[in-house]
């Protein structure tokens, strides 16, 4: 899917500039983009190296394992396929908090690094397990208590209440990671009668 | 309310940040040492993100600065029109996935135009808080262990943009429409 979207983008994005004799915006826009994903890179090393070595100490001194026991049930359900002592949930845990309270940049990380553990479960390196599909659905539904930052362009433009659309938030994002659950589920139990699990 | 929220999203980095180490001294970790053996992990996952960011980066510029984008756009708006659904937030809509900067670009502009406090701002607002940008955090998540196939991973993602943009509607036709 992500290949067909690929060629998509970049097809019609071509077709479009030879429609209009602009050949020369495809050149331009690659280039900026490909110095885009560069910056953003850049931009990623000093928020992954400090928050990588904060949930190391997160992790040696147990905290990790403690987040991970307490919210136990609700991540089994999610990801029954984890054992349920395996670092990954742990990460899993940090990932989802970080992400409810709107920290984004705290949340990458520790996906990855749930991300990491999960790989190490995986049988097939190159392919994405069925829990690591559930752990990208609960993420690309962007569940979020507090929307931080549309709070903040919000109070940029002198809202009268800037924090007044929290209400309608909650329940769309609810609406999105719910159906990103039930999505995940119903594709994962095709695949897994597909190749007999 | 808004001093609440905001007191809190400010209040909770700082006592994450102050909470770990000082546990951990407590439980007689060397935190400074396992600090630097953590971090020193985030460098080559940052550089491992290099190609899998261009690559998208790349196909999602050349979408938007061909005009590609601005056609799809204007070939959806009849179909969109025929169930009422605002048609200045469509191109939020449909950039959301794709790139979480443009969007919130986009969001800036309703905002410019129309106030945050219209009923275009309170949608733009709930589309923009409520979805995330599935391509980049599936390229970011997938690019950081090397999945190359993604198996549905992508469908379950659109489809959760899909619904979350449509509930925001809805509920903000409920209380301000």
């Amino acid at each position: 899917m992500v290949n067909y979207i690929w060629v998509f983008m970049i097809a019609s994005g071509v077709v479009a500039a030879v429609l209009q004799g602009r050949l020369d915006l495809v050149t331009s826009a690659a280039l900026k983009g490909a110095k885009e994903g560069v910056a953003v890179c850049i931009g990623l090393i000093s928020i992954l190296v400090f928050w990588m070595g904060m949930m190391r100490i997160a992790q040696d001194a147990g905290l990790l394992e403690k987040l991970a026991r307490l919210l136990r049930p609700l991540v089994r359900v999610l990801f029954p396929s984890v054992p349920p002592d395996h670092p990954a949930m742990g990460y899993i845990l940090s990932n989802m908090t970080a992400n409810l309270f709107g920290l984004g940049n705290a949340a990458t990380p520790m996906g990855i690094k749930a991300m990491e553990e999960l790989q190490k479960l995986n049988p097939d390196q190159k392919t994405a397990s069925p829990a690591m599909c559930t752990l990208l659905a609960l993420n690309t539904s962007g569940f979020t208590l507090i929307p931080a930052t549309i709070i903040g362009i919000r109070m940029k433009y002198g809202s009268v209440d800037p924090a007044e659309i929290i209400g309608t938030t909650l329940f769309a994002t609810g609406c999105a990671t719910l159906t990103a659950i039930l999505v995940d589920r119903l594709y994962r139990s095709r695949w897994e009668n597909r190749v007999g699990r | 309310m808004v001093e609440i929220v905001s007191f809190l999203s400010k209040l909770i980095l700082p006592a994450i940040l102050a909470f770990i180490p000082l546990y951990a001294t407590f439980r007689k970790v060397p935190v400074y040492e396992s600090f630097t053996e953590g971090a020193k992990e985030g460098f080559p996952t940052a550089i491992q993100l290099i190609p899998h960011l261009v690559g998208m980066m790349v196909a999602v510029s050349i979408f938007r600065e061909t005009g590609a984008l601005h056609f799809y756009l204007r070939l959806l708006s009849p179909l969109v029109d025929g169930i009422h659904f605002p048609r200045e937030v469509i191109p939020l809509a449909i950039l959301r996935p794709i790139s979480g900067a443009g969007s919130l670009a986009f969001v800036e502009s309703i905002f410019r135009t129309y106030g945050p406090d219209s009923f275009l701002g309170r949608l733009a607002s709930t589309m923009q808080g409520s979805t995330d940008t599935t391509l980049y955090v599936l390229t970011v998540y997938f690019g950081a262990v090397g999945i190359r196939r993604t198996m549905y991973a992508v469908k379950v993602g659109l489809w959760a943009d899909l619904v979350g943009m449509l509930a925001s509607w809805f509920i903000v036709v409920m209380l301000y429409g």
